[in-house]
């Protein structure tokens, strides 16, 4: 239990460093950046405290948006991923998930995919359009959250390939 | 009242949620309106300081660039003396005190964004600077903001690439002046709108910010005209300029404080 909980501030702390210092600098094409942060969230454990976990996402975006000076953007985003995680889950793993015995590492890559892109999706497309705040960009809206989506979503599969624990 | 509570407990985490998405939404409400992002932003001690340490690193990779940028300038301001030596008024600088109208401070950058919409820069500059806010923020090159939030040690930079960003700017030639925005699209292109259609504008003209605002003095260039439209309906322009300053790459700034700002504003204010 205590491995669980060191793990996730160390996550916490990496990430959100690791957003605000180097992701955020990418800008590839100009404005393509990828938002990875909320891997907290994606990997945070199944079997929760629901009301700590929301908490817990809401500080995660407010941490980013301190640093990229975006008012509540983030933080709202965050909040709603991890209220709706629950069905995301149910949707994506059925079976696995009534029981609470998901490991992301040992899940089919399929329903990984699926997991990571909902989810990834309905952030970004929520971050975009508080961010822009305006209805009539609505076109490059939807622009910056498919082309960041799938950024962020490369990275993350890569990252969770690259960090998973079990080795085979 | 047991119906009250047990409704409470049943639906405790969507309340909580409710309650920190209102939280959040209404600090994006405040960042989208002029002056009154106070509680989130990058100029606090602890992100402040976190980008000081990372700058501390980077900064020696742009080196050569920022040379041949003091380089430059510095060749600009000498050749500017040098030729007005001469003619200098010999009554001009009688009491230093008095003839400054523009004080500037040299700044450092920490943070700058430029594919958000709404786009700021960290500078190394505060309230113990006697940094405030709505001071201009100028390169070498041309405008890049105006200051909107100061800590002790660090000030927040609106930039023009900000869509709440408003800049007051005319073209050189024509001395028609009109508002500098950003649409949110390229980080070189910002739109100069309101101009007037009795104006005469063709490619290539310089557009300077107007001295109208107490914020930057008259003069300063802001870029240089690609293209334009006459909306036909309110017989204004829409002009695109091309800014002079690269914005995805900024080092030293300076700060201009006009020593008169307060003079003016309670001149102009009707209140007072």
């Amino acid at each position: 239990m205590n491995n669980v909980v060191t793990t996730n501030i160390v996550r916490f702390i990496v990430l959100v460093l690791a957003q605000a210092l180097v992701l955020n600098n990418i800008n590839f094409l100009g404005y393509i950046n990828p938002y990875i942060y909320i891997l907290f969230i994606i990997l945070f454990p199944v079997k929760n405290n629901r009301m700590l976990f929301i908490f817990l996402s809401f500080l995660l975006g407010l941490c980013v948006d301190l640093f990229l000076d975006s008012g509540g953007v983030h933080a709202a985003a965050c909040v709603t991923l991890a209220y709706i995680r629950p069905l995301v889950l149910k949707f994506s793993f059925g079976m696995i998930y009534e029981h609470q015995t998901i490991k992301f590492n040992n899940t089919e890559l399929g329903q990984r995919l699926s997991y990571f892109a909902i989810l990834i999706f309905i952030h970004h497309l929520l971050l975009f359009s508080l961010e822009t705040f305006n209805t009539s960009k609505i076109l490059l809206i939807l622009t910056k959250t498919i082309f960041s989506g799938i950024f962020t979503l490369l990275l993350c599969l890569l990252i969770t390939v690259l960090f998973s624990q079990k080795r085979k | 009242m047991q119906q009250i509570i047990n409704f409470l407990v049943r639906n405790k985490s969507f309340l909580l949620f409710l309650l920190l998405f209102s939280l959040s939404l209404f600090f994006t409400i405040q960042s989208h309106t002029y002056h009154k992002s106070k509680f989130i932003n990058s100029a606090n001690f602890l992100t402040g300081g976190i980008y000081e340490s990372v700058n501390g690193i980077g900064q020696y990779f742009n080196l050569k660039e920022e040379n041949q940028k003091l380089l430059e300038e510095n060749n600009r301001l000498k050749s500017v003396l040098f030729n007005e030596k001469n003619e200098l008024k010999a009554d001009f600088t009688l009491d230093s005190t008095l003839g400054n109208q523009y004080e500037l401070t040299a700044a450092q950058v920490y943070k700058n964004s430029y594919s958000a919409t709404n786009n700021y820069l960290t500078i190394n500059k505060g309230k113990r600077d006697s940094i405030h806010e709505d001071l201009g923020v100028i390169t070498s090159k041309g405008i890049i903001g105006i200051v909107d939030n100061t800590s002790s040690k660090y000030a927040r930079v609106m930039s023009v690439l900000n869509t709440n960003s408003r800049i007051n700017a005319q073209l050189k030639k024509t001395d028609h002046f009109g508002t500098l925005r950003w649409n949110g699209v390229s980080p070189k292109i910002i739109q100069l709108t309101d101009i007037q259609g009795l104006a005469k504008v063709t490619v290539g003209d310089t557009v300077t910010t107007s001295g109208n605002s107490t914020i930057f003095p008259k003069g300063i260039p802001v870029g240089e005209v690609v293209s334009f439209k006459l909306v036909e309906t309110e017989d204004v322009y829409t002009i695109n300029i091309l800014l002079f300053n690269d914005m995805t790459n900024i080092g030293h700034v300076y700060i201009i404080e006009n020593k008169d700002a307060k003079e003016i504003k309670t001149l102009n204010d009707p209140n007072e």
